[in-house]
């Protein structure tokens, strides 16, 4: 362990030192306020003559008088099973009053990449009891798939309904759901705490959390002594660990504002130009490990500045992830919840954990004919915007009536219902019996012949 | 390390003055450009990438974590280089050729740094089966003997390109290692079965021909539409969620080659263990042997350095040439060559250079162009011939196409393959435009096609072509005034072009028998479609109702038949059903 009390400057974020000798990359800082108050960092750049720390608390009433202990080690964080259950800050001390963890272990909060050639590839459907999810977009464990809103869409109450409602058919593995806040407001903290609470979802959950008005470069940490956490209960307990990260989009923003302090030449919109790798630093931490029986699954939150897809941050998530939810606006509007725009929304590993024997042999034709029609559907909406219903031909009819109902009666459902795949796909089937069969290219005649009659014969099932 | 290659430096050692990232700087050495360097105490792999005055910046290959200024740099005297030789097939690396599997014996289920494992086993027993004797002449790159690498491969065994001579000894046949000498030349020079070679230069040849014969790859759009030659280049570019992996998948699965070098750069992890657990199933199309038994994967995911994500790609295509090399075609799929760009504008940035477009360093043109030169159907020094086929994935950000990586990607690539997140979004598979794609290939392989597969080849691909532009330029008209508004016989060709899409052009990668066809397959089914379009012309002609076209059985029969296995009876059926119907409603006219 080494001191100094070498400060040159204090910018942002960031306090510089010079003439501190043998200052290792990435190395855990401590530093010591006149007042007996601490503060943590980490070395962003060493060399003979500057070094570089971040500060996480933020660099309030650092002074050039400020001693600066060097810890020769990267920075750890303490995990025990008896976190369980408890609320933590951003910097992972006890929120709730409780007693302070009693370490089982200490762990770099960075990770270590997985080799690839040990990953267990995911199969395991998880039943999320939403029906744009779980018909149309599947989530798997060990997968990161992302959901991605905009400012004042219903994205907390949808990641809230897949945390109480995800469960794996068949299957009584124990669980836990992680819960990253990243600059969120305290009031959307407390929504998300009270609802664990009283849907007992906390004795199985642990929290952290980094509000709006806690320093923004504890954002940098949260997230990633939560995947330590959740890596830890995963593969040391063998749990299927849940971690739902929001606000991704305030962690980039931290991201900026350190390059920014560092003067880094900037990339796309002023975001640094390594924002891919460090967001693939978080997000490839989702899996399952050969051999292991425990998985991390991500479900992260974004909201896209302006609605826009194409911003940097959902962007390079989206390139990331396996694949991405996204809540729509227009759906919204209609009233629907969850508002899920399926259409761009997509499940990569979605096809690994359907089908016989998973969900049911129809889940993959069903689904990608509800895809087929309804975008079909859609695009006649734009055509009758101009030229009028009456000009539609009888079937191009049935396929904008499709639409409408896919909206109302296959996604729209209540925060908390919780619907069985097997009823999401009756559902499906429903909706598609009102279009001419020869029109279902996506479903085979023996699928046809099996499925869609109950539905033909008895039109006005109600669900 | 060890050197059978390039000429050996003193060793010489300097020290850290700064690390920052994957970039450090290291003063008192006396290091060449591009030379590997180990550092620190654990001897990270390193490559200098940059001298400046008394100081030499390195890219590390490995987590710098830790690293301090005043911990040692080594120099090795010798660029990055490879291991080629027996033993590469159905490996998987990481992007500077160390096993995976290796690694895992080594340090468990994650990567940690430090490790060293050599790319290929030094110690497994070969039979070596000898073609050359004592007293003849061995020219740069001759092949001396092979060994069964698998059941369906003959690995040559050559002498490296820069050694060449007359053999003095030679072994008989029998089991060797790597290392065994197995023969000896008069000027002193060994040859083994393995050889090392410097990712980053080229593999020489003789001469570069021009490609002349199609990259079957079994889907319709491609092979039909924009077919890629063996040899050529090809670019994918596509926002995410469009299917660039799945199509690259599905190529690497399904290309008639001998060898596929798959490079997953930057990539998802979830995604490489797919291809590791799927593909010792499959079957490969070319040889019936298992499929891994033809591929060498790389994987660097995008939590691995990134430097060795930058050195990924140069591994990979070493490996292609190599086997190129052999006389074998090569194809090789780098999935994203956007993260490769992104790993160079990554240490470009921590080197503080002046930055080009979007941030992107000006050699930015210079690397991509060089990477995909390096594609191409060779005399190779041994007289053989052999190709090297490379596609490139690239993922522009918000998938604009007009960000500098796409654009100077098109510039070198001839055959593009546009991939539209409108059409994904239809669960259109897969989603490659056809009014966008172009493969600056086709004249060139038409003939080919025309000799092997159809004399009407040409014709009728031009024919299906200018039914879907004229249904692109027909729907801005619906758009305005419905398609009841359109005379019978354009209605009837928007009919036809659905079918075109529907049957011809979307392809199911997921139906045993629809996610490869051959090329007469797709021929039949086309001309199939096609001679649908020219009856019911004729027919609308002689003033029969669309309504009954669309009723037809050999309408309905022809939207199915792609799943069939029986498709070459089931086809024939058609068309005299077809026949027959047509008939039938000029009958009644």
């Amino acid at each position: 362990m080494k001191e100094y009390k070498t400060i040159t400057s204090v910018k942002g974020p960031l306090i510089f030192l010079e003439r501190a000798k043998n200052v290792g990359y990435g190395e855990y800082v401590k530093i010591t306020l006149s007042d007996g108050s601490s503060k943590r960092g980490q070395v962003l750049e060493t060399s003979e003559n500057k070094v570089v720390v971040q500060i996480f608390e933020g660099t309030r009433n650092i002074d050039k008088n400020t001693y600066v202990k060097f810890y020769g080690d990267v920075l750890k964080f303490s995990v025990s099973y008896d976190m369980l259950g408890r609320v933590f800050s951003g910097s992972g001390n006890p929120l709730d009053g409780g007693p302070k963890v009693i370490p089982e272990a200490r762990l770099d909060i960075n990770g270590l990449p997985i080799n690839p050639y040990k990953r267990a590839p995911p199969h395991e459907f998880i039943q999320t009891g939403v029906s744009a999810i779980d018909g149309m977009n599947s989530l798997i464990r060990g997968q990161k798939l992302p959901i991605f809103s905009g400012s004042g869409l219903p994205h907390n109450e949808l990641a809230l309904q897949i945390a109480r409602q995800a469960t794996v058919l068949d299957c009584t593995e124990s669980f836990a759901v992680i819960f990253v806040a990243m600059g969120i407001t305290e009031e959307e903290a407390k929504y998300f705490i009270s609802d664990f609470e009283k849907t007992g979802a906390l004795e199985k959950g642990i929290v952290f959390l980094n509000l709006a008005s806690d320093p923004s470069i504890e954002r940098i940490i949260v997230p990633r002594i939560a995947l330590t956490t959740a890596e830890f209960f995963a593969f040391n307990y063998g749990m299927h660990v849940l971690v739902i990260m929001t606000d991704m989009t305030n962690y980039c923003e931290a991201l900026r504002e350190i390059g920014s302090a560092r003067e880094e030449v900037p990339g796309r919109r002023g975001y640094p130009g390594y924002m891919y790798t460090d967001l693939a630093s978080i997000y490839e931490r989702a899996g399952r490990i050969d051999g292991k029986s425990g998985s991390v699954t991500q479900v992260p939150i974004l909201t896209m500045p302006g609605d826009d897809i194409t911003h940097p941050i959902p962007d390079l998530s989206g390139y990331i992830t396996e694949g991405q939810i996204i809540v729509s606006r227009d759906l919204q509007r209609k009233g629907i919840y969850p508002p899920i725009d399926v259409l761009p929304s997509l499940s990569r590993l979605m096809g690994k954990g359907i089908g016989k024997d998973r969900t049911r042999e129809d889940h993959k034709s069903v689904s990608d004919q509800l895809y087929a029609a309804y975008a079909e559907g859609k695009d006649l909406r734009g055509i009758v915007s101009i030229v009028g219903k009456e000009s539609l031909s009888k079937s191009d009819k049935l396929f904008l009536d499709f639409a409408d109902d896919f909206e109302k009666k296959f996604i729209a459902q209540k925060s908390n219902e919780n619907r069985r795949i097997q009823t999401t796909l009756d559902i499906g089937w429903e909706i598609l019996s009102k279009l001419p069969e020869e029109k279902l290219l996506r479903i085979s005649d023996e699928l046809i012949g099996k499925y869609i009659r109950r539905f033909k014969d008895a039109p006005n099932k109600a669900y | 390390m060890e050197l059978t290659y390039g000429v050996i430096n003193l060793e010489n050692k300097g020290i850290i003055y700064r690390v920052s990232g994957p970039v450090i700087a290291a003063t008192n050495i006396d290091a060449k450009m591009n030379e590997l360097v180990r550092v620190g105490n654990e001897g990270l792999f390193g490559e200098v990438i940059e001298i400046d005055h008394d100081k030499t910046i390195i890219q590390v290959y490995e987590d710098t974590s830790l690293l301090k200024p005043g911990d040692e740099v080594t120099t090795t005297g010798m660029p990055l280089s490879i291991d080629l030789g027996p033993g590469l097939l159905g490996s998987i690396y990481d992007g500077v050729q160390r096993p995976l599997p290796k690694l895992f014996e080594q340090m468990g289920e994650y990567i940690k740094r430090g490790a060293e494992a050599p790319g290929i086993d030094r110690k497994k027993k070969w039979e070596f089966f000898p073609l050359k004797k004592k007293g003849n002449k061995i020219n740069f790159g001759e092949i001396v003997g092979y060994v069964n690498e698998n059941e369906h491969t003959k690995h040559f065994i050559m002498s490296p390109p820069n050694i060449q001579g007359e053999i003095i000894d030679i072994v008989g046949q029998g089991e060797y290692t790597v290392e065994d000498i197995l023969c000896k030349l008069d000027n002193g020079a060994v040859i083994k079965m393995y050889q090392r070679w410097p990712v980053k230069v080229p593999r020489p040849f003789k001469d570069k021909m021009i490609p002349n014969a199609p990259l079957v790859t079994g889907k319709r759009i491609i092979d039909v539409f924009f077919p890629l030659a063996k040899g050529g280049t090809a670019a994918i570019p596509g926002p995410f969620g469009s299917g660039k992996t799945v199509t690259q998948q599905q190529l690497a699965k399904w290309s008639d080659t001998k060898v596929v070098v798959y490079i997953g750069c930057g990539e998802r992890g979830n995604e490489m263990i797919d291809v590791l657990t799927e593909f010792p199933k499959l079957v490969d199309p070319v040889t019936g042997g298992p499929l891994m038994d033809r591929t060498v994967l790389i994987a660097n995911t995008s939590n691995m350095p990134v430097a060795a994500r930058e050195a990924s790609i140069y591994t990979g295509i070493t490996i292609a040439e190599y086997y190129r090399d052999m006389g074998y075609d090569v194809a090789l799929m780098a999935d994203s060559t956007s993260r490769w760009a992104e790993a160079m504008r990554e240490i470009s940035s921590r080197l503080e250079e002046m930055p080009g477009e979007e941030g992107y360093p000006a050699y930015l043109s210079s690397r991509l162009s060089s990477f995909y030169e390096r594609a191409g159907i060779v005399v190779t020094l041994g007289g053989k011939i052999g190709s090297v086929t490379v596609i490139g994935a690239v993922s522009p950000p918000g998938g604009d196409f007009s960000e500098p990586v796409v654009q100077n990607t098109l510039r070198i690539t001839k055959t593009f393959w546009a991939l539209d997140s409108n059409l994904s979004q239809k669960r259109h598979f897969p989603s490659i435009n056809w009014l966008d794609s172009y493969s600056l290939y086709y004249d060139s392989l038409k003939e080919w096609f025309e000799s092997k597969i159809s004399i009407d080849w040409d014709r009728t691909r031009a024919e299906a072509m200018r039914i879907l532009q004229k249904e692109a330029e027909l729907q801005e008209i619906v758009q305005l005034v419905g398609a009841d508004a359109l005379p019978p016989d354009q209605q009837f060709l928007l009919d036809v072009a659905r079918m075109l899409r529907e049957i011809f052009l979307q392809q199911d990668s997921y139906h045993e028998v629809d996610e490869f066809q051959s090329l007469k397959r797709q021929f039949s089914l086309l001309n199939a479609i096609i001679r649908f379009s020219r009856l019911g012309n004729n027919a609308i002609e002689n003033g029969v109702e669309i309504d009954k076209l669309l009723k037809l059985e050999s309408r309905t029969e022809i939207s199915k038949v792609r799943y069939r296995k029986d498709f070459e009876s089931k086809i024939g059926l058609i068309n005299e059903t077809m026949s027959k119907e047509f008939k039938a409603l000029l009958g009644e006219q």
